[in-house]
């Protein structure tokens, strides 16, 4: 097929068919191997294909390289992750750009590297010593006040017992208290103690724990910290407990001692000398203050380097970036067996062949090889990947259809046609201009703000709509349209173009509402008239005017994607399409609809009931057709539709397997006679690709193939038309939701009189707009309108079973990573 | 209400049902395992598993790696979803899975004890033990001198603590104790969770009683092997037997009184489930027990997600992953030490 060509049928356009590709071999000299990648990921127009997909990464040529890279990028991560640490931005990209080798800049992010985990370590360690003396200091003075309260306690109680020994001066007492208090005095000597900090969490299983296995013989004290204090050993803020553990005994000492090891406990000396530890405090805080000023300086040489890496830190990562890029595609080429050169094969435009080749002649002259870069085209029968080259503008629109299938190569493309069908669809159902003025605010501030936009990172729903802006603006232009259409502001009708066609009989107006009103004036000259809203004939009048545009309309676009098949067929080269399936769908669809179609155009205004006339045309073609006859000859007219429509069918159906069938039998009887035609060159390439050439004709499946393409024409016809219905069905919805709260709430508040109600009034009314008109409605008649090109405009002729040109291109890769 | 569980199930148990399902499909294949036993270096198992799950885990290692940090980080990651699982289970299922990690903690506590007993370090002996075992008071387990201490002192606090009732001496802790503490433990653990298991009922009792049986067994029959030769007696053996699974109890009884592995193989030969394990042996032979019994558990665990609305995948999941991690290590280890053939020695395919 792709030997065809542009078949020279249509002007050329650029979206309505895909472009043409071709499959292209490159061989590539080793030497210049990387830069000739490196150049092609610039024009980022070739899609390579994989030659070693039965290789495991760790096999391809080029792993090592992959595995350079992987490590620099490791260490770029580790200095992103620092310098997020360090709260350090890493500057936009830099004007000046000093090209980097790759291996000079391995070697510089190693020094680097390097030097920052030194830095890193050094201010580690200390950090390590700052926070060890932190803790110390407040073991000190926590546990100073400990011992201060306890000795003014015990001087308490020691007063309390001389006083009372004083008082009871008797005879039994004093001597066996004596004895007790010396012995006391006694043990305090042997009692030991350690002091630290215990992380709070834990305090409580600390002192269980200690009580257990001392069996109680021991007592703790334990003082909060107020302030959450840095583990020296974890380097994390941890809110801890001050203890001070007095014991007695050596086996208790060292029982103690691993308790406190498992439970993380720092502990620190202590002297019990009151002197002492108000020196030992002054020592620690002069430490600090000396050790404060070292960690500052490292501090701020670490933010230098730090700085300093973060100006180049973009134009790294990126070089990084492009060069595993490069060596992942390098992978990809399949090497000779001399060694000496990759070949490559890969899908590119046909247009694009120059520049390749223009890439391939500099890389061969940059890398001063002596040989060039071999590019040849070659010859396969493998369908191309499909590549539209899109704008800013026509990509949504290609998007929509893409959601659906990507387009076979070359096939016709609906997304030509769906940058002015969808929002049209869209917009017959949400006719409003009030609504579509706010809608079209909204998506030009959007484009206004384009450039800042599309380079930052957006949340999920605003990407979406961002990315749709170009729809969203024409759909709101054309809801402008179609809002004027049927005079509609927000539900209300304006008389814009002229006054009212119609007023009333006198000066009172009171049959307005019974009899009806006067056509005082020329038709109204846009739209509906005014005059409409309100009256009691409005819905049956709408819906009657909306129900037969949606049938013109369907009808309309249904016979487009006919003729589009038609187009396909003549661009493919087959008439077996356009005489067994174009023409007979064109009659049955046009004999059916379209005669509907045209009696709506041209009887309008008469009283004939058109349901009836089509109905009764399939029910009892012969019968009379009563006051329905609207010009002459029309039951022969109508008979000769039918028949023709019924003869379409088995048009449709039959001749077509057969046919194939009787080609397929030609061809294969031909082929053993076939001389042997062409060079060896081709017949060379053509065996590796010969596998698809003989597909195997089952005439079962063609024929049940074409049965329930046929079946889903026919009655599609039907309940595609009936589909096109929804367009009323939604119309009418929104203009009635909105007459709503239009009517039920701003109105109903103004009536009020009293401004509390009215502002809720305001506000409940800008919110049910806003949510459910702007947004639900939006989304609603978004949907529908996406269903109607996707099903039935879009199974009239898309096969959409291609796949989509995925291009080497750095620029590309900038969009993945980020 | 068994059979019913399909009804009530998801309420609770739907999302951590396909998150677990999701996990499994994440485990390595066999074209995974081909591909990592080619490997030449560690370099080129760290990139092949950064194709893998365990990619975000292992790309910010430098370059010179060991095994321990391949082992350490995967782990990890079975780790941080097992715990993302815990917290987003209700009762029964948290216990369930709390039930999971007790194994590992019973190893941790024999390892501390162990090493305590040997003079270790014990900041080194922590780095070594399996995070999902850890407890709070784990490093306080140097402190206790005898099986009285230990108890009183650490594990009554931890879950382990009813299955100390049993085991309970003032002997002081000697490595004989010591494993026999581990299988006292184990046996109470694994009685425990069976009965838990048939607690919860339905799909769930049915699979986990089988899983469960086949561990009991694989037990009787390692302390079997282990325990020929030593001086321990064979009523102290039955003791160690748990009390279900398909040896218990005849061939309990048979297997206490066996002197040598042709014997233990005898005894085991008569259960058709485990005659292809032995079958695969030569006579006289133990060393391939080992992956021959592993290799029948990965068929059995696997076999647990083709029910839907049950527990046993999580269990399931948790086994299997370990033993990936195992395979992991093993391969890592061929390919550091230059054994390469010997990789398939100990490597079971999960799929």
């Amino acid at each position: 097929m792709a030997d065809h060509g542009g078949g020279g049928c249509c002007p050329p356009m650029d979206l309505f068919r895909s472009e043409p590709m071709h499959l292209v071999q490159v061989i590539i000299p080793i030497e210049s191997a990387r830069l000739t990648v490196s150049y092609l990921g610039d024009i980022g127009l070739i899609q390579f294909k994989d030659l070693n997909a039965e290789k495991s990464p760790f096999q391809r040529t080029y792993a090592s390289q992959i595995k350079r890279c992987a490590e620099l990028a490791r260490k770029l991560r580790f200095f992103k992750d620092q310098m997020s640490k360090a709260d350090v931005k890493s500057s936009a990209k830099s004007e000046a750009k000093p090209e980097f080798n790759f291996d000079e800049l391995e070697i510089k992010l190693g020094e680097l590297e390097a030097e920052l985990t030194e830095v890193n370590a050094n201010n580690e360690k200390l950090q390590r010593g700052y926070n060890e003396l932190v803790e110390y200091k407040l073991v000190l003075q926590k546990a100073g006040e400990f011992f201060k309260a306890a000795q003014s306690r015990a001087e308490a109680q020691q007063t309390e017992a001389s006083s009372q020994q004083a008082a009871e001066d008797s005879l039994e007492t004093p001597l066996l208290k004596d004895q007790d208090s010396t012995a006391d005095q006694g043990k305090q000597v042997k009692l030991g103690f350690i002091t630290g900090l215990v992380p709070q969490g834990r305090s409580m299983a600390f002192e269980r724990i200690l009580f257990r296995a001392t069996r109680g013989n021991v007592f703790l004290r334990q003082s909060s910290v107020d302030e959450a204090v840095i583990d020296p050993n974890s380097g994390e803020k941890v809110e801890k407990n001050v203890f001070v553990v007095f014991f007695s005994g050596e086996r208790a000492k060292s029982k103690i001692l691993k308790i406190c090891e498992a439970f993380g406990a720092n502990r620190y000396p202590f002297a019990e000398d009151l002197g002492k530890q108000a020196q030992m405090i002054l020592e620690v805080s002069g430490k600090l203050s000396e050790l404060k000023t070292t960690i500052d300086a490292g501090l701020s040489h670490r933010a230098n380097l730090l700085e300093t890496i973060g100006k180049q830190y973009e134009q790294w990562s990126e070089l990084v970036r492009k060069e595993k890029s490069i060596y992942h595609t390098l992978n990809m080429l399949s090497i000779d067996v001399t060694k000496k050169c990759l070949v490559a094969e890969g899908w590119s435009p046909i247009f694009a062949t120059q520049q390749i080749q223009d890439a391939l002649q500099l890389a061969t002259v940059d890398s001063k090889s002596q040989v060039g870069a071999i590019f040849q085209v070659l010859h396969t029968k493998e369908l191309p990947p499909t590549y539209f080259r899109t704008n800013k503008f026509t990509e949504s629109f290609q998007t929509i259809v893409d959601a659906y299938g990507v387009a076979k190569y070359q096939e016709a493309n609906p997304g030509v046609y769906t940058v002015v069908t969808f929002p049209f669809l869209f917009a017959v159902m949400f006719g409003d201009w009030g609504h579509g003025i706010c809608i079209l605010l909204a998506t030009l501030f959007l484009i206004f703000r384009e450039k800042k936009y599309s380079s930052q990172k957006l949340g999920d729903i605003m990407e979406m709509t961002f990315g749709g802006r170009y729809v969203i603006l024409l759909m709101a232009l054309f809801s402008i349209y179609t809002g004027l259409i049927y005079n509609e502001f927000f539900s209300v009708p304006f008389e814009l173009f002229s006054p009212s066609a119609y007023a009333c009989r006198d000066a009172a107006c009171s049959e307005a509402t019974t009899i009806g009103l006067i056509k005082a004036r020329d038709t109204y000259p846009f739209g509906v008239d005014p005059a409409w809203h309100g009256s009691r004939s409005e819905l049956p009048f709408l819906n009657s005017l909306k129900m037969k545009m949606s049938i013109l309309i369907g009808v309309a676009q249904m016979n487009l994607g006919i003729i589009l098949s038609f187009f396909n067929a003549l661009y493919f080269r087959n008439p077996v399409n356009v005489w067994f399936q174009f023409i007979p769908q064109m009659i049955f669809l046009n004999g059916l609809f379209g005669y509907l179609s045209l009696l709506i155009i041209w009887c309008t205004g008469s009283q004939a009931d058109l349901y009836h006339v089509m109905i009764y045309m399939f029910l009892s073609p012969t019968d009379d057709l009563g006051e329905n006859q609207l010009f002459p000859n029309q039951k022969t007219v109508q008979l000769v539709l039918l028949l023709l429509s019924l003869i379409a069918v088995p048009w449709m159906l039959l001749p077509k397997p057969f046919i194939l069938k009787a080609q397929h039998n030609r061809i294969h009887q031909g082929q053993s006679y076939t001389p042997l035609e062409g060079t060896e060159e081709s017949l060379q390439v053509e065996a590796g690709h010969d596998s698809h050439d003989h597909e195997e004709f089952e005439f079962s499946e063609v024929f049940v193939h074409q049965l329930i393409h046929t079946i889903e024409f026919v009655l599609g016809a039907v309940s595609n038309t009936a589909s096109y219905l929804r367009l009323w069905a939604l119309s009418l919805a929104h203009s009635e939701l909105s007459t709503v709260f239009y009517e039920k709430v701003l109105l109903l508040a103004w009536g009020y009189n009293n401004w509390i109600i009215l502002i809720v009034g305001i506000i409940v009314f800008i919110f049910a707009t806003v949510g459910v008109l702007l947004v639900m409605e939006t989304l609603s008649a978004f949907l529908h309108a996406l269903r109607l090109h996707w099903v039935e405009f879009q199974n009239k002729f898309y096969e959409g079973d291609g796949y989509k040109f995925a291009p080497f291109s750095f620029a590309l890769l900038v969009d993945e990573d980020e | 209400m068994y059979g019913f569980e399909a009804m009530t199930f998801n309420i609770h148990g739907g999302y951590l049902e396909a998150i677990v399902r999701g996990h499994r499909s994440g485990l390595l294949t066999a074209a995974d395992y081909n591909n990592l036993c080619q490997c030449e270096t560690l370099d080129d198992i760290k990139m092949h598993l950064s194709a893998t799950e365990y990619g975000p885990y292992l790309q910010n290692e430098p370059s010179p790696l060991h095994t321990t940090t391949i082992v350490e980080k995967c782990t990890l990651k079975l780790v941080d979803e097992y715990k993302h699982m815990l917290c987003q289970a209700t009762e029964p299922m948290s216990t369930f899975l709390e039930y999971i990690t007790y194994g590992h903690m019973i190893d941790n506590v024999v390892l501390i004890v162990t090493g305590t007993l040997h003079e270790r370090d014990v900041q080194e002996l922590l780095e070594k033990c399996h995070p999902l075992g850890m407890f709070d008071s784990i490093a306080t387990l140097a402190v206790a001198q005898n099986m009285r201490e230990l108890y009183r002192l650490v594990l009554v606090d931890t879950p382990l603590a009813p299955y100390f009732s049993e085991c309970i001496t003032s002997e002081d802790l000697d490595d004989m104790n010591i494993e026999i503490m581990r299988n006292t433990l184990y046996k109470a653990y694994l009685e425990d969770f069976y009965r838990f298991c048939q607690k919860l009922g339905g799909a769930t009792a049915e699979i986990m009683s089988d899983l469960l049986a086949f561990e009991a067994d694989r037990r009787a029959v390692n302390i079997t092997i282990n325990s020929i030769g030593t001086e321990l007696t064979r009523d102290d053996r039955r003791k160690l037997y748990s009390s279900f699974g398909l040896l218990y109890p005849y061939g309990h009884e048979e297997l206490a009184v066996c002197e040598d592995i042709d014997q233990v193989r005898g005894v085991m030969e008569k259960y058709p489930p485990y005659q292809p394990i032995f079958s695969k042996l030569s006579y006289g032979e133990s060393q391939m027990l080992d992956k021959a019994f592993y290799e029948e558990e990965v068929k059995r665990l696997c076999l647990s997600f083709e029910q839907q609305f049950h527990y046993a995948v999580f269990f399931a999941y948790m086994r299997l992953k370990e033993q990936e991690i195992r395979n992991l290590m093993w391969i890592s280890e061929c390919v550091a030490q230059n054994q390469k053939s010997r990789v398939h020695d100990s490597v079971v395919f999960i799929f």
